[in-house]
């Protein structure tokens, strides 16, 4: 399994959500190695196609599919939940399919 | 650099959303005024923005003002231009201020660095507390309720116990 973690230093939420990453693959008990790697620019968030931080992406597919398509950007990534609330991180629920 | 407690509130004229410019003097009978950073686009002020229309609604008949700022680059972040945060507020019912900054003065008056980030102000229009709105994006986490303390205490003519806390959100978004 292909594991990507993409994230931009200037939104605080990639620790909570390399976290919860975490926690769901230990969970699940996968053995995987998650790639981390930081945006630095609007050029590579370009190059990369990172639609804002964080983004994983579960051997090539995002998990959150629809969100996947908005403009690349060094802006902080909007999820959502079920509720229609919106949240800096992707939920478990999420993240759990992705890797299922 | 950011203003630091106690200091008075830089004046600013800046439009607003109801097509009317606001400036500072335009609050001089306000007893409590809070200057919230704030933005469309970002997830932390998404996340907060029901309770920024709650503190409106609840203190409002007692004189509290809430001015919402959008100071981002809106061309980069075209999701913050001037006709989006109509539509926004629009959407969303803000029953607060929403005034745009597009050359970015305020922001560098005041030194906001994230959105949201809270200004709050005397009858003095003295800074008397700085930073986050409560201490958790989730509501349903929230234990301590620093805006909503610190407005109390000012309408009633006391300090704030907490005077500042960080600000956590997205970063403003300055121009290149």
């Amino acid at each position: 399994m292909d594991i990507e973690f993409l994230y931009w230093e200037g939104c605080p939420s990639h620790p909570e959500a390399r976290q919860l990453l975490g926690d769901v693959l230990a969970e699940r008990e996968i053995d995987a190695k998650v790639n981390v790697r930081e945006v630095r620019s609007q050029a590579e968030a370009e190059k990369l196609r990172f639609p804002g931080s964080p983004t994983i992406r579960v051997d090539g597919r995002d998990v959150d599919p629809e969100g996947a398509s908005a403009r690349p950007s060094l802006v902080c990534r909007i999820y959502h939940k079920p509720d229609g609330r919106v949240s800096p991180v992707p939920t478990r629920e999420q993240l759990e399919a992705a890797l299922s | 650099m950011t203003l630091t407690l106690a200091t008075e509130a830089p004046p600013f004229d800046l439009p607003g959303i109801d097509g009317r410019n606001h400036s500072l003097d335009d609050y001089a009978d306000v007893p409590a005024l809070a200057v919230v950073w704030s933005c469309n686009h970002c997830p932390y002020v998404q996340a907060w923005e029901g309770r920024m229309r709650e503190l409106q609604r609840k203190f409002g008949d007692r004189g509290f003002r809430l001015a919402a700022v959008n100071s981002n680059d809106a061309e980069n972040y075209p999701e913050d231009s001037f006709d989006a945060m109509r539509e926004r507020a629009e959407q969303q019912g803000f029953n607060f201020d929403y005034l745009y900054d597009e050359d970015q003065s305020a922001l560098r008056a005041y030194g906001a660095e994230r959105t949201p980030e809270v200004f709050l102000f005397d009858p003095d229009r003295k800074l008397v507390y700085h930073g986050a709105i409560d201490d958790s994006r989730e509501e349903e986490g929230v234990t301590q309720e620093y805006l909503r303390d610190a407005i109390e205490a000012v309408l009633a003519g006391e300090e704030p116990a907490v005077r500042e806390t960080p600000a956590v959100g997205c970063s403003v978004k300055w121009k290149a």
